[in-house]
Formats: C-alpha cells, sequence, structure tokens
C-alpha cells in the first residue's frame, strides 16, 4: 500500500458533547423570530422559517455551529439548539388551525418576539 | 406521492436501472475513492465494511424499540423523555445525533420530512427511501402535510393535528405510532411486525 500522504489535513472525529457552551438565552415557551438574512456557506436554517415568529417547543442541548463546522473548524462553543413551532395556518395563510410545524434552529438564528 | 415503485404490484413496466451510464458524479466519485485508496488513506475492505454495517440497519431495529414503547410503560416515558439514552437500553446506538421520539395519539399524528437534505434516523430505520429524498415530499409535507398523508393513502379527521418535524439540525426523529386495536396480549415480537418504515416516518399508521 502507500504511504499515508503527507499533505492531507488531519481531520479527525468530532470531540464528544457535551460541548462547552453557554446558558440558553431562551425557554420553553417564549415567542421567538427568527432571523431574516442571508450569508455564504453551510446554513441549515431553512429558506422558508426565514424572519417568521414561533415558540419554543424545547431546548435540544448545545451542538457545534454548522456554518463553522463546515469550514473544517471546530465549531465550538456550541451552540443552543432549539425546536421551534409554528402554526402551519399563520405561515402559509392555509391549512387547518391546529396543525403544525416544528424546525431546528441554532441560537444565533433567533430573536426575541413580543407575540407567536 | 410516489411510493417506492418495488413494494406493489403493478401492471406497467418497473423503472429503468439508472446505472446505465456514467455520470458527472459517477465519474467523480470512483475517482475520489480510487484515489482515496491509492494514497492509503482507506482501503477497499474499510469501504466494504461500512457498506456492510450500513446495509445491517433496517428498519426492524425501530420497530423493536416501538414494540416495546407499546408493551412497557415506563420504557415508553424514558424513550419520549430522552431518545438515545431509550434505544441504548436496548443496544442501538444513535451515536452523535440525539433521537428525539415523537408519539401519536388520539389527537395528534406526527410526521417527519427534511426539507434540507436527507436527516433520518438511520441507526433505526436504514437508508431512506427515495421518495424521502425527493424535491415533492420535501417541500410539499412542511406546505401541505395533509394532502400528502392523503397521497399515501392516510386521511387524518380533522379533530386531529398534524405535527410536522423538520430534521434540520442534530436531531432525528422517530414516530412512535399508535398500538392497533385489538392487539392487547401479542408478545412484542409479534406486535413489532406491524411497524413499518413508513409508520415510522409518519406517512401510515400500522394495521392488523
Amino acid at each position: 500500500m502507500a504511504p499515508r500522504a503527507e499533505a492531507l489535513p488531519e481531520v479527525g472525529p468530532a470531540p464528544p458533547p457535551p460541548y462547552p457552551a453557554g446558558r440558553p438565552r431562551f425557554s420553553p415557551g417564549d415567542a421567538v423570530k427568527v432571523s431574516f438574512r442571508d450569508g455564504p456557506g453551510h446554513i441549515r436554517t431553512p429558506w422558508y422559517i426565514r424572519g417568521r415568529t414561533g415558540r419554543v417547543e424545547r431546548v435540544c442541548g448545545a451542538f457545534p455551529n454548522p456554518e463553522e463546522l463546515a469550514a473544517r473548524r471546530d465549531g465550538l462553543p456550541a451552540l443552543p439548539l432549539y425546536r421551534v413551532r409554528f402554526a402551519l395556518a399563520a405561515l402559509w395563510g392555509a391549512g387547518a388551525a391546529q396543525d403544525t410545524l416544528d424546525v431546528e434552529l441554532y441560537e444565533h438564528w433567533l430573536e426575541p418576539a413580543d407575540a407567536a | 406521492m410516489p411510493h417506492d415503485g418495488h413494494e406493489t404490484d403493478h401492471d406497467h413496466a418497473p423503472p429503468a436501472d439508472a446505472d446505465d451510464r456514467l455520470t458527472y458524479w459517477r465519474r467523480m466519485e470512483i475517482a475520489v475513492r480510487e484515489l482515496l485508496v491509492e494514497k492509503g488513506v482507506t482501503t477497499p475492505a474499510e469501504i466494504a465494511a461500512q457498506v456492510t454495517r450500513m446495509d445491517a440497519r433496517s428498519p426492524a431495529v425501530g420497530a423493536r424499540v416501538v414494540a416495546r414503547a407499546w408493551t412497557d410503560p415506563a420504557f415508553r416515558d424514558r424513550l419520549i423523555a430522552d431518545g438515545s439514552a431509550a434505544c441504548r437500553e436496548m443496544g442501538v446506538e444513535v451515536e452523535a445525533m440525539k433521537l428525539v421520539a415523537v408519539a401519536n395519539d388520539a389527537e395528534t399524528h406526527n410526521v417527519v420530512v427534511c426539507t434540507l437534505c436527507s436527516c433520518y434516523p438511520r441507526n433505526l430505520l436504514g437508508l431512506p427511501p427515495d421518495w424521502y429524498k425527493s424535491r415533492a415530499y420535501r417541500s410539499r409535507t412542511v406546505r401541505e402535510p395533509r394532502a400528502v398523508l392523503a397521497e399515501f393513502g392516510l386521511r387524518l379527521p380533522e379533530g386531529v393535528a398534524v405535527r410536522v418535524h423538520d430534521s434540520t439540525a442534530d436531531m432525528r426523529y422517530l414516530v412512535v405510532p399508535r398500538r392497533p386495536e385489538g392487539t392487547d396480549g401479542w408478545p412484542a415480537e409479534r406486535l413489532a411486525g406491524l411497524v413499518t418504515r413508513d409508520c415510522m416516518i409518519g406517512v401510515a399508521v400500522p394495521q392488523t
């Protein structure tokens, strides 16, 4: 077998959780608005939810920032990740009033909001 | 919404194999794989072992977890509270991702989608079906879930709330369907036979 190539950067597995992180800024039930912005790189906030308002369903823990991981950095400090619940009828202007959509969103995409 | 196409007997011809020509991306995959082997980063044996490992995962793993939840209320509570930890009890590792188990009940039906790509609880369900990765399923499920479910043959009463889960980040989702009527006293192994892949994605409900 050929020797291991010198030029390849060392990419180890991601460090195990729990990751160092700050206290979550939001709690379950808080109304939050998703930032309406764009940027380069690997963003895991779907377009359709940017600028929309929902309520925190749960705090999922802290995870490395995927926008940093995609650039081969460690993504630390980890960001609190939330599941935010949106009313489908409010999102699309149609649909059953009781139907909902939960989306996972990292804290740096969320702003406080007055009401969901 | 098209199903896999291989599960039912239709009269029309099966879809043509897609392996008839070397597309740009197939050529790229072969080139990268051969380079990685040539440079000693990985070996054909390691690649084959990883393929075998992936193929060994199937919806039967998830079905075993659901059947346990149906027969063991304390386990069900633990599964809903922390899906990863409960699966670990059964020897099922969800690895770096966290498992969120969402349970259907008389008032709620859950369905899972990944609008960004094809995030899927592979450790519990194996590889995702092709339709799960289709643009139609991904874009429509967050917008008109009832219409999508109806195309799968699942018509939900108006009184049932639909909870769509867009798997955009580090969580993975397992739908725990309702246990069908008339299955009292069934052992977990028999119950697991009712729990199909589609039930655990949320586009079907178990049938007896």
